[in-house]
């Protein structure tokens, strides 16, 4: 049998493949079933968004990031002003009630987020009806953005000082309505997932990640915590007073796709434990941004019967706002990890620089060590674990 | 503890271990930050991971800023966080506080080029590909230093100030169309033509 010659054949995997999370193309060397190496190549969907941002005044910008990672809109906007308001100085001036509707929007756009990672990679290996109840729930959670901002994926209702404009009618009812459901239904994905003999076979013990590998490799979030590493920049370096809600950092030792499946679906109970706790600290109406009107646009009554608020709006809106000259980066936990923006301005209206730390380019990054050595048929399973987003690699 | 007090230690520990690094503390709003030159940039980022006072496990994100017409042009920027209790980098050490720190390295248009740091973090090799590829820096000593976001046969390096915001390119990658707008409305008529005396015929 020896003699039989042997050769290493060469598959592209996407980018057009309906499995690849969007336009992701993996070169695989394979020997038979088994993979020898891999190659992610990336770029397909470069749009060039950080060469933008740059000819866009910093209020601009908004609309703009919230559509590098398009799961996690709001995860991007939210980063993306904490940045400039450090920088702004105005980050004390910012109401609890504001923090706290970001809180919820913020956790409201994890479970977002989770569900569409939940719902495609049980699709993906299989589990068909999953993604049919996930997307049925994410479509509750997109009618809540839409009820916020009428836009229901880039809701850009996070502005810089502040929301874009108050809660609307019945906000408080419909997520309340929301959130008593959806741990019913976190249920119903367990029983139709976690104990299922199929979806262990094809997600345990596979893509494992050592402790050591996943921090060499940047990786912070959750596939960090499948591994043991109990870091959450929500508890670590807390940002919009998450010091003062209650929830913990589930973690997992085993590493492998199986372990990222549960620190997710934790994460989601826990979403809705923080979620609970920020409505109750909501009150229906009340400020939405500072008040500094240097940043934010005063209200409309006052335009309509004030010079200066007039005056104030129009120089808002055509010249925007100078940040003093300097740089920062305020990262924040976002569905798929460690996620912020670098900002440096030179003291204009206009970023000099904004650069994504983007969780999805790190994570697709790592999947040759993780794919390596192992079947392709589980290439599918450990690219839906790391749950990467090419909007977000790419940017 | 307040921001200040920490950017003095973080420097204070790197000037003690590395004497001759040059460390220059600079200001920051967010986090504590220091200037320090490309020939040490290496040795420091070993300490920086490696020291058990400083422990900074994770590079967060490397990426760099054009300040185009100033010199030095650009300033590459290394973004490290220490997780406290939750990653030890120095076996059977007791951890080291939780805090981030900003590392910046300024460099030359004329000559812009600095040591890579993948084999301290082997993270960084995708984030180096990325400014090599956007901003047109060497990363010297780069395992693997080829473009990453734009096509392989790309001119220039688009997050360059010097680079025009908008630009026509043809891309270079495929042949242009061999037909002329007046043949492909042509065959277009003429399929439909065949289409309709086939339908007739029936």
């Amino acid at each position: 049998m020896s003699d039989i010659r042997t050769e290493t054949m060469t598959v592209n995997m996407g980018p057009q493949h309906p499995s690849t999370h969007g336009v992701l193309n993996l070169v695989l060397q394979l020997d038979g079933e088994n993979i020898v190496s891999a190659e992610p190549t990336i770029g397909f969907l470069h749009t060039g968004i950080e060469k933008t941002a740059e000819q866009k005044k910093w209020q601009q910008v908004i609309p703009l990031v919230e559509r590098m990672d398009y799961l996690g809109a709001q995860s991007n906007s939210l980063a993306y002003c904490l940045s400039v308001e450090r920088l702004l100085g105005i980050e004390s001036q910012i109401p609890d009630r504001v923090v706290y509707i970001r809180v919820l929007i913020a956790e409201l756009q994890r479970l977002a987020s989770h569900l569409v990672w939940l719902g495609t990679h049980g699709m993906e290996i299989g589990a068909i009806s999953v993604m049919m109840y996930c997307f049925r729930e994410r479509e509750q959670l997109l009618n809540l953005n839409e009820m916020l901002a009428g836009f229901r994926m880039f809701p850009s209702y996070i502005r810089i000082g502040g929301l874009r404009e108050d809660l609307p009618r019945g906000f408080h009812a419909a997520v309340k309505e929301f959130l008593d459901k959806f741990p019913g239904k976190l249920e119903e994905y367990h029983k139709l997932l976690t104990k299922n003999q199929v979806w262990i076979l094809r997600t345990k013990g596979v893509g494992y990640l050592s402790k050591e590998d996943t921090m060499a490799m940047g990786l912070a979030g959750p596939m960090a915590r499948a591994v043991g590493i109990p870091y959450d920049v929500r508890k670590t370096f807390p940002y919009l007073k998450y010091q003062t809600f209650d929830f913990i950092v589930p973690t997992h030792t085993d590493g492998d796709v199986y372990a990222r499946y549960l620190v997710k679906m934790e994460e989601m109970r826990q979403s809705v434990s923080i979620c609970r706790q920020a409505l109750e600290r909501i009150t229906p109406t009340g400020v939405y941004d500072c008040g500094d009107y240097r940043f934010v646009p005063p209200p409309k009554d006052r335009v309509y019967t004030e010079m200066e608020a007039l005056i104030q709006h129009f120089l808002l809106y055509s010249q925007g706002f100078n940040v003093p000259k300097g740089e920062c980066y305020v990262p924040v936990e976002g569905p798929r990890g460690e996620h912020g923006f670098y900002i440096v301005s030179d003291g204009t209206n206009r970023p000099l620089r904004v650069k994504a730390r983007a969780p999805s380019y790190v994570a697709c990054q790592a999947l040759p060590k993780m794919i390596n050595g192992g079947l392709i048929a589980d290439v599918i399973a450990v690219i839906g674990s790391t749950d990467v987003v090419m909007g977000d690699v790419d940017r | 503890m307040p921001d200040s007090q920490i950017d003095t230690l973080v420097a204070e520990a790197l000037r003690i271990a590395a004497p001759d690094a040059r460390i220059e503390p600079a200001t920051a709003v967010d986090m504590p930050t220091a200037y320090v030159d490309r020939d040490h940039l290496v040795e420091v980022c070993r300490l920086l991971r490696d020291a058990p006072a400083l422990q900074f496990a994770l590079l967060a994100d490397v990426t760099a800023a054009d300040f185009f017409p100033a010199e030095p042009r650009f300033e590459v920027v290394y973004h490290f966080a220490c997780l406290g209790s939750a990653y030890v980098t120095v076996p059977g050490a007791s951890p080291a506080p939780a805090r981030r720190f900003r590392l910046k390295v300024r460099i030359s248009g004329a000559d812009a080029s600095v040591p890579t740091v993948t084999g301290i973090y082997p993270t960084a090799n995708w984030l180096e590909r990325e400014l090599y590829d956007l901003m047109g820096l060497r990363f010297e000593g780069h395992p693997d230093l080829r473009r990453i976001l734009m096509a392989e046969d790309w001119v220039g390096h688009p997050l360059r100030k010097d680079y025009p915001v908008q630009i026509r390119k043809d891309s270079a990658s495929w042949e242009p169309i061999q037909l002329s707008a007046e043949e492909f409305a042509e065959n277009v008529r003429a399929t439909r033509a065949r289409a309709h005396k086939a339908a007739e015929k029936r």
